[in-house]
């Protein structure tokens, strides 16, 4: 990461993740996201060879639930109900521009 | 010339212009030309027979109303949080551990896209730190595969377009039904080291049989509990490098997989013959039209903008968790193969009886001394049908020994066998019933005689060497004995008179 974040970068990342962005707002955010990645760059100078690698802040492994069936009553027409549009016990939506992954 | 352009043999432009604009009849002829080699590797999802979802205590289940196995946490509601499954990871590990890998501290990640069958908008996978890695499976063939990793991850939704002519990119909107959603996927990536569409048929059907084996998954094709998509790309036989591969997805059967990876490698093969190369992306199979065609550019992996997920806690399999997986592992295809071997059969028969997982009625009829591949013919070709493998040893046993010992001739062997799955009932019984007694060989050749002092004239061609005589005489002792006898003692009986008659 030592090359400086550009403002294509961003907003590529904004397109990805589906946000509109406007030119101020571009600006804005290379500046604090340039601040974040060179905060990371600080902690990458430092030498942590000893430290084993961080996955999550608690220090818990292996929380799992058993296999149990939770049967919700009517479920479906809950969740339908609060769907902006269904049609035969499914949810209704624009139509997928992509490809199915 | 440049490396890739291998074979000068032109291509007609006709032909690179169907693959190129993806329109046109494929040619008929898609073998590969002397001097290619295919690269494979692939990427198979295999939904775990569990009772709940990965993440959710919502049901597992294929089939089912619409929308009636859901659960707030796999409609990705507001304020829900994901829990693991600890069966899911014990088949994850079981899989592995078949799979020969090693099984690591693993950590989920977030894999990030937008589709509506998807409702959180990232779905839960792994990505540097995966569960099962580096591992290998032996084909029958003795040729063994590399497996990168094996993953967990949750399913996706279903999405079916509502529109005039059904295609995707209609107007029209789409219907979503979240059963699927969320249910345990592990996805098995292997390295590129399968050769052939027969290979990758192969490779999955022993995949198929290993999850099915272990108890991880139904296995089952049609109901989409296994997925494949293809890596594709082909070089100049005997080389190393790896070419530009093409990810075809959309594949929905063992026949289709090999179909596909004949097409895309030919494919690949006639645009570098014609200096020009494959891109890079994904491609779906069009059953109908026995082609692939381009989908959308393939995405770069950090497209996805993987991170590990805050919600859940790393993995870390004990040694001793990993290590009881192991002990209770049930002998796997491979070991099952080589069990029937050992007894007697021959390879080929083996890796079929075990393919249909009846080869412990093979083994039961070894372990009574019995001739296995007398019982090997039988299963392959007397046992396709429903019901074979609730098929009683001990009676499947008998019948191998009373076919051995002369008692039934192979016709009536399989007869009885086909009556034996339809009713249950034992083959000492069913013999008795249809009168399939055993005919002393005595009977039989004082009958024999008979016949040949009733006819005297063919009996001296047949001595002289008329040899088609034989069937009259055959045919005339099955009329007497109403097809009792069993045809090949009958032929040494008439050999034997005939080298005694013969001057």
């Amino acid at each position: 990461m030592s090359e400086p974040l550009t403002r294509q970068e961003v907003a590529k990342v904004a397109e990805l993740a589906m946000l509109e962005l406007s030119e101020d707002e571009l600006i804005t955010f290379t500046g604090q996201l340039a601040a974040v990645l060179e905060h990371a760059q600080d902690i990458d100078d430092l030498d942590v060879g000893d430290v084993p690698p961080t996955n999550h802040p608690y220090p818990l492994t292996n929380v799992f639930r058993d296999d149990v069936i939770e049967e919700l009553d009517d479920i479906r027409t809950e969740v339908l109900a609060a769907a902006p549009e269904s049609e035969d016990g499914q949810f209704r939506v624009p139509p997928a521009l992509g490809e199915e992954d | 010339m440049n490396d890739w352009q291998h074979n000068d043999t032109p291509v007609s432009s006709t032909m690179l212009d169907a693959w190129r604009v993806d329109s046109g009849v494929p040619p008929e002829d898609l073998d590969l030309p002397d001097g290619w080699e295919m690269v494979i590797g692939l990427e198979v999802h295999v939904e775990l027979a569990t009772r709940t979802k990965m993440f959710s205590p919502a049901r597992n289940h294929f089939g089912g109303e619409p929308n009636t196995m859901v659960h707030p946490v796999c409609l990705g509601l507001p304020g829900t949080l994901p829990v693991v499954n600890g069966r899911a990871v014990e088949l994850s590990i079981r899989v592995g551990l078949a799979l020969n890998c090693t099984v690591q501290r693993c950590v989920f990640a977030r894999k990030n896209y937008f589709y509506p069958d998807m409702p959180k908008d990232y779905q839960i996978s792994q990505y540097d730190r995966p569960l099962n890695i580096n591992g290998w499976i032996e084909l029958p063939s003795g040729h063994r595969i590399g497996i990168e990793r094996a993953h967990m991850e949750e399913d996706t939704g279903k999405s079916t377009h509502v529109g005039e002519s059904g295609r995707i990119h209609d107007a029209g909107y789409s219907l979503v039904d979240y059963n699927r959603a969320g249910v345990p996927l592990l996805e098995i990536v292997s390295h590129p080291d399968i050769r052939g569409p027969e290979e990758a048929k192969a490779y999955v059907a022993e995949l198929q049989a290993i999850v099915v084996a272990v108890g991880a998954s139904d296995g089952k094709f049609e109901e989409g509990s296994m997925r494949v998509d293809a890596n594709v790309s082909v070089r100049p036989a005997g080389s190393d490098e790896l070419r530009t591969r093409c990810e075809i997805k959309n594949v929905n059967s063992l026949r289709s997989l090999g179909r596909a990876i004949q097409y895309e490698a030919r494919r690949h093969v006639d645009l570098y013959r014609a200096g020009d190369r494959p891109v890079q992306e994904t491609r779906h199979w069009d059953e109908e039209g026995g082609r692939t065609r381009a989908g959308r550019s393939k995405e770069q992996a950090e497209d996805y903008r993987y991170f590990a997920d805050p919600d859940l806690v790393p993995v870390d399999p004990s040694p001793t968790w990993v290590e009881e997986i192991r002990a209770a592992l049930p002998p796997l295809p491979r070991a099952r193969r080589q069990a029937l071997i050992d007894a007697g059969g021959d390879p080929a028969s083996c890796a079929i009886a075990v393919e249909r997982d009846l080869d412990g009625l093979a083994l039961a009829v070894s372990a009574a001394g019995g001739d296995v591949p007398r019982s090997l013919v039988h299963i392959v070709n007397n046992l396709v049908v429903d019901g074979a493998a609730d098929l009683d040893p001990t009676g499947f046993v008998e019948l191998v020994r009373m076919e051995a010992g002369g008692e039934l001739t192979s016709t009536q062997a399989k007869q009885i066998l086909g009556e034996m799955v339809s009713s249950g009932r034992g083959p000492a019984e069913l013999a008795v019933e249809h009168g399939f007694e055993a005919m002393d060989s005595g009977d039989l050749e004082s009958m024999l005689d008979a016949i040949i002092a009733d006819h005297p004239d063919e009996w001296q061609r047949f001595v002289d060497g008329e040899a088609k005589l034989q069937g009259v005489f055959t045919g005339q002792i099955m009329k007497a004995t109403q097809g009792k006898a069993d045809g090949k003692v009958v032929a040494q009986l008439l050999a034997q008179k005939k080298a005694i008659a013969t001057p």
